[in-house]
């Protein structure tokens, strides 16, 4: 880190008098509950994947163990779900997506996929043991049967799209449904996120599809929330966050035919959100940016320092570039 | 500190106010120490004399006043306040009306000030601070951005003078930029960057011109590595979650 002026530097000018009020300088020493507050806001704020990195500066910044602890178990769930992190699950039951669509009571979370429930330790990020869902966890078989349907579609498809992604597909309400005549809705998630320390980059991609089978219109009707985020830190702090939110429907139909539909519907909006992303960066350098700051001068030549020292100043110079200041 | 600096590299730059806040009233104690090394977006104040606006900053700064470079008073009005020696101010207007046309002419708008005060090694610190809002309802010609700002500094510690005097600067660029729309919804890029640059100029091309050339110089260079670096690094990241295809697979009919 480059350090700004030697802050004697202009002591005449800085430094000197008492600073302007800086928030706690002057105020009493913060609550134990504030500097919880605090410490969750961090944690909360953290790029995809940098919780852990975050946490450790935040504990030495905090110098307070059970405050730090306290923001910790707070903060750690909220995020581990909103971030949709992948946790490997022991005994080779393979990886479980942390979303607060799986959450069953406690730390516990439901891997649609194996019919597993992982217990989750959140603060560490890891899968600590697993347990076969019960037979209330888990929908009926007529239900099963769509939602089975679905993520063999869905995996299929973002095993193609995503070199490291993960998807699940929960029942999330009308689990209990036991035929035909009776809506019911399935929630397709996908995340896939990329840690590159030593590159000094991170991001994650986040998909949420609900679908809504609606029995008595015979339509399925498919909401989706778009999340993509990067942060690039060496020798600087820039990241993007972009969010996208699309809609879309197709007909109810068999469970095999409907999830390739539905699946083909999400691939479709998918790569069109991708591509006007790229659109985004290819506007940055000519449309966007140039609102900011030009490349160059409007006279599309480097500003005439040298003339500043010859003429006298200001009206000089807007006369030869032909501004009228 | 060093655990402090971590955090500020890792939260998102649109909220290094809050992120900043919050460590202050953490660490009470490294307030100065925070308030040098972290860059803030800047704010800005009317001068009623003159009715330009101007930029704050620590430089400008006198307990709670902060001294405009156009009416050279403070506001609030202050007593016993520190001025630039008048040879200084001097140089203090000139930069600042150069510097005017200077913004006019890369940034199509914005607010500049430019502030100068002796230091102890018989030079002196000048420091020039450009701020823009190229959002639609700000002064975004184009009207691309839903939000967009730009904020620089750059502080140019100059040597005592010989012939060839010694230059030293240190610019930070912060910038944000939004676009919104229905099809492709919400497009954000945030970020700061600081690099230093050292130079040893003849003298007798005047400091303005040094100062002016070196700083535009960097300001071209930081504006192109967030486009071409910075930027480009998100992109990338993007592009490995999910690798675009080739060609858009064919929609299949709604069955």
């Amino acid at each position: 880190m480059t350090k700004r002026l030697n802050p004697t530097v202009g002591k005449g000018l800085l430094f000197c008098r008492s600073r302007k009020k800086v928030m706690a300088e002057e105020e009493t020493e913060l609550s134990d509950k504030q500097k919880k507050e605090i410490a969750k806001w961090f944690l909360l704020n953290a790029p995809a994947g940098e919780i852990q990195y975050v946490a450790k500066d935040l504990k030495s910044v905090l110098n307070n163990d059970d405050v730090y602890d306290e923001a910790a178990s707070e903060a750690f769930p909220v995020y581990n779900k909103s971030h949709m992190i992948c946790l490997e699950m022991p005994g080779r039951f393979g990886d479980v997506l942390v979303t607060s669509y799986g959450e069953l009571q406690g730390n516990e979370y439901l891997d649609p996929k194996t019919a597993q429930v992982a217990i989750v330790d959140h603060v560490k990020q890891v899968c600590t043991e697993v347990r076969p869902a019960t037979d209330e966890e888990l929908p009926t078989p007529y239900v099963e049967e769509y939602r089975c349907a679905l993520e063999a579609e869905m995996l299929k498809y973002v095993s193609e799209a995503y070199p490291k992604g993960s998807c699940s597909v929960y029942c999330i309400n009308g689990k209990d449904v036991e035929g035909p005549g009776n809506d019911f809705e399935l929630v397709a998630v996908i995340s896939a996120a990329r840690l590159s320390p030593q590159n000094f980059c991170t991001g994650s991609w986040r998909s949420i599809w609900n679908i809504e089978c609606k029995d008595d219109i015979q339509v399925l009707e498919l909401k989706g929330k778009l999340q993509v985020g990067a942060h690039y830190f060496e020798e600087g702090n820039v990241q993007l966050d972009a969010k996208h939110e699309c809609r879309d429907s197709t007909m109810f139909q068999s469970p095999d035919d409907g999830a390739i539909a539905i699946a083909s519907l999400i691939r479709h909006h998918e790569t069109e959100y991708l591509a006007s992303l790229e659109a985004s960066y290819l506007n940055l350098p000519d449309a966007t940016f140039k609102d900011l700051r030009r490349k160059l001068p409007v006279t599309r030549t480097l500003f005439p320092w040298h003339s500043t020292s010859q003429f006298n100043l200001t009206r000089e110079i807007s006369k030869e570039l032909g501004i009228g200041k | 500190m060093e655990a402090a600096m971590g955090l500020m590299r890792r939260m998102p730059p649109r909220h290094s106010e809050t992120a900043l806040s919050a460590l202050l009233s953490l660490l009470p104690h490294n307030s100065s120490d925070l308030l040098s090394q972290v860059d803030l977006p800047l704010q800005v104040l009317s001068d009623d004399d003159s009715g330009k606006r101007f930029i704050l900053c620590e430089y400008n700064r006198d307990a709670d006043s902060y001294r405009s470079p156009w009416s050279n008073k403070y506001h609030p009005r202050l007593e016993d306040a520190p001025y630039p020696s008048s040879k200084l101010r001097q140089l203090e207007i000139e930069a600042n009306d150069i510097f005017t046309v200077y913004c006019d002419q890369y940034y199509e708008g914005g607010i500049s000030s430019v502030y100068m005060w002796e230091d102890d090694n018989e030079g002196f610190v000048a420091c020039f601070l450009v701020k823009k809002d190229g959002s639609k309802t700000g002064q975004g010609r184009r009207g691309y951005l839903e939000e967009g700002t730009w904020d620089a500094i750059h502080v140019i510690e100059v040597g005592p003078e010989e012939e060839t005097t010694r230059y030293c600067l240190t610019s930070t660029v912060m910038l944000s930029l939004t676009t919104d729309d229905v099809s492709s919804g919400t497009f954000s890029l945030s970020g700061s960057i600081r690099r230093q640059m050292n130079m040893n100029l003849p003298v007798a091309d005047g400091h303005l011109c040094n100062m002016g050339k070196m700083i535009e110089e960097m300001e071209g260079k930081l504006r192109n590595s967030l486009d071409q670096v910075y930027f480009g690094k998100t992109r990338e990241m993007v592009c490995t979650l999910r690798p675009p295809s080739e060609v858009l697979p064919m929609r299949l009919p709604d069955s």
